[in-house]
């Protein structure tokens, strides 16, 4: 094998800066994206285990669109193709004074995105709390409203952190499309490097670590998150 | 007190209950009692709107179940229902599962839903487990609160969906006891069951389903006494107790 | 809105865009084929209770599952030529990349789908008398299976979706080709629509499929 060794590339700057900024970045890509999914793939999950026809098959059809198109497709189609399809005054602000554009786009993008799933593991969750879990709590006379605040939700949160967890994972790694559209995060600066000393396996190693380190301290929190959360005795009985 | 009239229910094709009428007045105990699957639970649950039904009359209190205008939030706060699985929630102490529909469809006063509360556990016997969680507690103890949640909201009426069909043998007569001294306090109870031996103390009348009709409707001491060819076959298959 | 809209730009490049589709659809078939194979060996290794097997295969899993598809793409585009010691074609890194990539995914598949048979099972095989090798044949596989062809295509799908990324390695996927077209006939909006139009209706279909396959085999 013809490979010149360098690992210290990857110590010096300016690499180890555009290494730094890029994780800086990727996670600040993620943790916008995730606020959004987590927003708006709440409300859609919630709707999709409601009694209202015309919601649940409204929130169905989002989470059918966008986890059918390819996430790259639908980041090209937020950058290239929304701004030409908005009102003329909404198409001028976003093409020219939308600050950070390729950037505000991809959380957007991911953030949307995510929300599918985040919808479908908050549909999963709530009718893992059972429908009789649904009839004690209409039974004394709640309202179907105070149900979901009272009785579905808390119960569903604490089962859906891991699946959580995993969902934001998933968009720290997707975060890496956006260097399709000039966001130089994480994986994009590792390219640079290579494509800049040739130390492709360094570069990219370290960026392997950089994400390893990243996926470590999500777990941590999660599990820390669990602990916080948990009610006596309430894992034994999720298993009945 | 409970008015059911000539209900019928579908699950697609599959009809369910059939034309099934009886009347529970204030103060009785009504035992349904009959194989699974005959559909007393349903029919149960069609009391307090839980289910649908598609023709026939419901009234609790001459407010009708199934009309669209009635306002079942209502309707369920004056009716108490205790569940086969105890359904207590397990995110909140047996304290706060009996404070909970006192305080958000009563109104009342955090106080005032305490000390009420506190006093529902005590007749039910579990007010030093008052803080537990429902997954520290025994199936037995988990129903009786599930009864003092029923009773916080100062019901008219109770259902009771086989209350002691999930629980171990040795915790049934504490739950039994509790509900044996409810009827004797005057409430009024239709009670989805097996257990015979409760039917007989303070039953007022039975109830017999098999495949979703009501086959029989006798007072206590004749359905005992003189029970139809199915009522027969299905008495004798249960272990008395 | 649509009015100046030339969709009449997508039939006239459709050969190409049919083969950008070919080549999406061949990396996904191989990649699945090869990823299924290689994840059914990791699931082995990694059920096993040898150490010397399941650690690697832990490690394995752990490792590709942790970071981003772009970045494996590029690991494997960068080192298969200087492995091997000569230039190679995009596509067998790529294929390669895929490959490993989501035999990860496909080794955790399995895995929960052959845990997710009951120990009840795998006991009472035993209790009439089966030997090992006959109780995971006749017994646990094929629940085993049942279990985890959903799951499968499911990831399947997801990975048909993948293939998009090649993008970033020039490779001449339908993802590519649609972009190649909107930048050569200044058609954007046109070709990247029909692209998710496209994606949709192949997506749709084939988790309709598998939702209705998981109906039929339910246990």
């Amino acid at each position: 094998m013809n490979y010149n060794w360098n690992w210290a590339v990857i110590f010096t700057e300016p690499y180890l800066g555009w290494l730094l900024k890029g994780l800086q970045l990727t996670l600040t890509i993620a943790c916008c994206a995730g606020v959004i999914a987590f927003c708006i793939g709440g409300v859609v999950g919630i709707c999709r285990t409601l009694d209202v026809a015309p919601l649940r098959i409204a929130a169905t059809a989002y989470v059918e669109l966008f986890r059918n198109v390819p996430l790259l497709v639908q980041l090209f189609i937020w950058f290239f193709v929304v701004p030409e399809l908005l009102p003329k005054t909404w198409g001028h602000y976003v093409k020219r004074d939308l600050p950070f554009p390729e950037i505000t786009t991809a959380i957007i993008c991911m953030g949307l995105y995510q929300a599918a799933s985040i919808a479908e593991t908050v549909r999963a969750g709530i009718q893992s709390v059972g429908r009789n879990q649904r009839f004690a709590g209409l039974a004394i006379g709640l309202t179907t409203f105070q149900v979901y605040r009272y009785v579905l939700l808390p119960v569903t949160i604490r089962t859906i952190i891991p699946p959580l967890a995993s969902t934001f994972l998933a968009t720290v790694k997707d975060s890496s499309l956006a260097l399709t559209i000039g966001v130089l995060e994480l994986t994009a600066q590792s390219r640079q490097i290579e494509v800049y000393t040739f130390q492709g396996f360094e570069a990219f190693f370290a960026a392997t670590l950089l994400y390893q380190a990243v996926t470590v301290v999500v777990i941590f929190a999660m599990q820390y998150l669990e602990k916080t959360l948990r009610v006596p005795g309430m894992l034994s009985l999720a298993q009945k | 007190m409970i008015e059911i009239e000539n209900v019928s229910k579908w699950y697609g094709p599959h009809q369910v209950l059939k034309g099934c009428s009886l009347s529970v007045k204030k103060g009785e105990t009504l035992v349904v009692c009959g194989p699974s699957g005959s559909g007393k639970s349903t029919l149960l649950k069609c009391v307090n709107g839980l289910e649908k039904f598609e023709e026939g009359k419901i009234t609790v209190e001459r407010t009708s179940v199934g009309d669209p205008s009635t306002n079942l939030p209502r309707l369920r706060s004056k009716i108490g229902m205790v569940f086969q699985n105890f359904e207590l929630f397990p995110h909140m102490t047996a304290l706060d599962n009996v404070c909970l529909g006192q305080n958000k469809v009563l109104r009342r006063s955090k106080a005032e839903s305490v000390s009420r509360s506190m006093a529902l556990l005590e007749r039910v016997g579990l007010a030093d487990h008052a803080s537990k969680y429902p997954g520290q507690l025994s199936g037995g103890q988990a129903q009786r609160v599930a009864i003092a949640r029923a009773l916080g909201m100062d019901p008219v009426a109770m259902l009771f969906d086989e209350p002691t069909s999930a629980l171990d043998p040795e915790m049934i007569s504490e739950v039994l006891d509790v509900m044996i001294e409810l009827a004797r306090d005057g409430m009024t109870m239709m009670v989805v069951t097996h257990e015979m031996g409760f039917a007989r103390k303070v039953a007022t009348h039975i109830v017999f389903m098999d495949h979703g009709a009501i086959i029989e409707d006798v007072p206590k001491e004749t359905f005992f006494s003189s029970p139809g060819v199915r009522a027969q076959a299905f008495l004798s298959k249960l272990l008395s107790h | 809105m649509f009015g100046n809209f030339d969709f009449q730009v997508i039939v006239r490049w459709a050969p190409l865009l049919a083969e950008g589709m070919a080549l999406s659809l061949l990396l996904t078939g191989i990649a699945i084929i090869g990823g299924v194979v290689l994840g059914a060996v990791l699931a082995i290794m990694r059920l096993s209770p040898s150490r010397l097997l399941s650690w690697p295969s832990g490690f394995y899993v752990n490792f590709f599952r942790s970071i981003p598809l772009i970045l494996v793409i590029f690991w494997f585009y960068f080192s298969v030529p200087i492995v091997i010691g000569r230039p190679v074609g995009s596509f067998y890194s790529v294929l390669i990349a895929f490959t490993m990539f989501e035999a990860a995914y496909y080794c955790e598949i399995i895995r929960a789908g052959i845990m997710s048979v009951g120990r009840g099972q795998s006991a009472a095989a035993q209790a009439i008398g089966l030997s090992s090798f006959q109780a995971a044949t006749s017994v646990i596989l094929p629940q085993a299976f049942r279990n985890m062809l959903p799951v499968l295509l499911t990831r399947s799908i997801v990975m048909f979706q993948d293939t998009s990324l090649v993008y970033v390695v020039g490779l001449r996927d339908f993802m590519t080709t649609a972009d190649i077209v909107a930048t050569r006939e200044n058609r954007i909006v046109e070709m990247y629509l029909f692209a998710a139009v496209v994606y949709l209706a192949i997506c749709f279909a084939g988790s309709m499929w598998a939702r209705s396959l998981q109906r039929k085999y339910a246990i």
